[in-house]
């Protein structure tokens, strides 16, 4: 596949706004999940909380936009200098040469949910205020971030689950190697609403406690919101250093609704796909970072899916234990985060995990380590069997 | 700039009036009146019984498309890559969420959990078509059709394998459905192909424009393109319909639009 440049990139979670906090947060192996109520939910979660959303104005010109996850979605834009990395692009290319593709799983449902408390109880009528197509609807967060910058070209948002804002990478890489584009603003969105807390709940896949990955007793996910981007153009400025998308794997498990194949079937056949298309061996690989849900199940079908194609020596771990899973958005926070162990020269310990499950046979990191790399992969997975493995690679000086 | 050509090797349809391709060309061409009637949508019998019980009209209406067009290339759908587009995917199993969480109780089943994600229907395509190859569902509001087809068409030039495109829409129930009128289930299947096969129909060429959007003369078919996101496909089915080349100006992102060169 043709190679991109991550020219621009920024993400915010838990662990902060922007580059530096998460950097820091991976290096000291410091998590970001604390327990806590929320909203109007009647029990306390352990969360991957962004702070200050609720006091984020959104731009008084995109005002009909206003929700949380556009909020949250202008809050990330904002830092590191992206949005103004991106008006040059802009500049260069010009409004219709730049797409907007960005993965979510629940966008702005939160606005919806609210709205429906606030039924008229004569007429069932919501609330006069309400505006699905700026909030609730799948594409909005995507139709917010192309009506920020006044874009003009192709743009959605990819709604595969967990991996959706993962798979924009790879339509990013065919829009512009056929030359619809010269630059695309990928990443993920996915705020915090009731849908994913009762409903991971109801198919009790939330830990009571901040979430163990690979753990011996790990005992499900903690929910988390966050957003990352990437703006993603041709290699032509690269620079020793740089970092470059090098490789996208996409499958179907074909399996089950919301069970990995026990097996990681899918999950293999993605992170083999991803190596083909990088022009890679497993051997190339320094570093993955795992999906790594915690729930017992995901994985084991992981490390499973892992230990195949890569062995058992190759260092990796799952930072959900750090963000929580942003669902959605954990495909792009974790591209990003790749992005910064790249460039940082490490290999981030896991958070919350303590005991290894000697069931499980990959060589999963419980404490930091210094080292340069080269080429790094990511994993995400998601509900409906969507797999979706991605290969970053460092520019070589 | 212009995307290579592309070849269209299967399609389908079903909407209001319009049951299937073959009777859908008659209407297109205006050898038949168009009439809105009401949309029958059967579960396929590929699905497992199980999931035959889980499955809402947005599962069935997509299935049904995407087995017809497989059907007319002649093509085992088990092996194609496949991209699902819609507005709101299962918008039925969404409002039933919604209700649940603004009740007392806020007891949601695990099974409305996960046919809320927008990619239930991809989900269950692959089960019941063991398709193991890559899958994409997407949404871009109003959009969702040039979406679809742009990342479809993307797909088949850049792995040289066919893909298969899946478009639906389907209406909320009420609140919701006076911010989102709906009004008939609609979908769309093609069939694309990177080469000339014995199934070929046409060759499509994608590139996009600020030029206005084409539309319908019949004003039951006008209705539809205006109101179903899926249905802004209409000028490019009815275009093909006719067997005549050609270009075609789709509606897609506020004054962008998607023109189509059809060839033969």
């Amino acid at each position: 596949m043709l190679a991109l440049r991550l020219s621009a990139y920024t993400l915010t979670s838990a662990l902060g706004a922007g580059l530096a906090p998460h950097a820091d947060a991976l290096r000291r192996q410091r998590g970001g999940i604390v327990r806590k109520q929320w909203e109007t939910i009647d029990f306390a979660f352990c969360m991957g909380e962004v702070a200050g959303l609720d006091a984020t104005a959104i731009r008084s010109d995109l005002a009909r936009f206003d929700c949380r996850n556009n909020r949250l979605a202008q809050y990330a834009l904002e830092q590191d200098g992206f949005a103004e990395r991106v008006r040059e692009a802009v500049g260069r290319y010009g409004p219709d040469r730049v797409a907007v593709l960005l993965g979510s799983s629940t966008s702005g449902i939160l606005s919806s949910e609210i709205a429906y408390r606030h039924r008229d109880p004569a007429s069932g009528r919501l609330p006069g205020d309400h505006r699905y197509r700026e909030t609730h609807n799948a594409y909005s967060v995507a139709d917010f971030v192309r009506h920020y910058f006044d874009l003009a070209g192709p743009a959605c948002v990819i709604s595969t689950a967990c991996s959706s804002s993962a798979k924009v990478f790879g339509a990013a890489e065919r829009l512009i190697a056929l030359g619809l584009v010269d630059a695309a603003i990928v990443g993920g969105v996915d705020s915090l609403c009731l849908t994913t807390v009762y409903g991971f709940s109801s198919l009790q896949l939330v830990s009571p406690n901040p979430c163990r990955p690979f753990d011996a007793d790990r005992d499900g996910i903690s929910i988390g919101e966050g957003a990352a981007y990437a703006l993603l153009e041709r290699p032509h400025d690269a620079r020793p250093g740089s970092i470059l998308l090098t490789g996208v794997g996409e499958t179907s498990d074909a399996y089950h609704m919301s069970s990995p194949h026990p097996e990681g079937l899918g999950a293999r056949a993605a992170m083999t796909a991803a190596l083909q298309c990088a022009g890679l061996t497993a051997g190339d690989i320094d570093y993955i970072n795992l999906h790594g849900t915690a729930t017992p199940s995901n994985d084991a079908a992981e490390d499973a899916a892992v230990s195949a194609v890569f062995g058992t020596r190759l260092p990796c771990s799952s930072t959900k234990g750090h963000t929580g899973h942003t669902l959605g958005a954990a495909g792009g926070i974790e591209a990003i985060l790749c992005a910064i162990v790249l460039d940082g020269g490490f290999l981030p310990g896991g958070v919350g995990t303590e005991h290894l499950d000697p069931r499980l046979k990959s060589h999963y990191l419980l404490a930091t380590e210094e080292r340069p790399l080269r080429h790094v992969l990511s994993n995400s997975f998601g509900f409906g069997g969507s797999n979706c493995s991605l290969i970053f690679s460092r520019e070589a000086a | 700039m212009s995307m290579d050509a592309i070849y269209l090797d299967g399609i389908s349809l079903l909407g209001p009036g319009l049951p299937d391709w073959e009777e859908a060309v008659a209407i297109l061409c205006g050898d038949k009146p168009a009439e809105l009637a009401p949309v029958t949508v059967t579960a396929p019998a590929l699905l497992p019984a199980t999931e035959r019980r889980r499955a809402g009209t947005s599962i069935k209406l997509s299935m049904a498309v995407g087995l017809a067009a497989a059907e007319a290339a002649g093509i085992d759908p088990g092996g194609l890559a496949n991209v699902f587009t819609s507005s709101g995917g299962d918008c039925e199993n969404c409002h039933h969420l919604l209700d649940a969480l603004a009740s007392s109780e806020r007891m949601i089943s695990p099974t409305r959990f996960h046919n809320s994600v927008h990619n239930a229907a991809a989900g269950y395509w692959s089960i019941a078509t063991h398709c193991e190859a890559a899958s994409t569902s997407l949404s871009a509001y109003d959009a969702s059709f040039g979406a679809g087809l742009i990342e479809a068409a993307g797909q088949v030039l850049t792995s040289g394998a066919p893909c298969l495109l899946i478009a639906f829409d389907t209406a909320y129930p009420e609140p919701l459905f006076a911010l989102r009128p709906v009004p008939f289930p609609f979908g769309v299947g093609l069939v694309l192909s990177p080469t000339r096969g014995a199934h070929s129909m046409a060759t499509l060429g994608l590139s996009l424009t600020r030029d206005p959007a084409d539309t319908l003369s019949e004003p039951p078919l006008e209705q539809l393109r205006r109101e179903i996101p899926t249905a802004r496909a209409l000028p490019l089915l009815q275009r093909l319909a006719g067997g005549g080349a050609g270009r075609v100006v789709l509606d897609y992102l506020d004054d962008t639009r998607l023109a189509i060169e059809v060839g033969g």
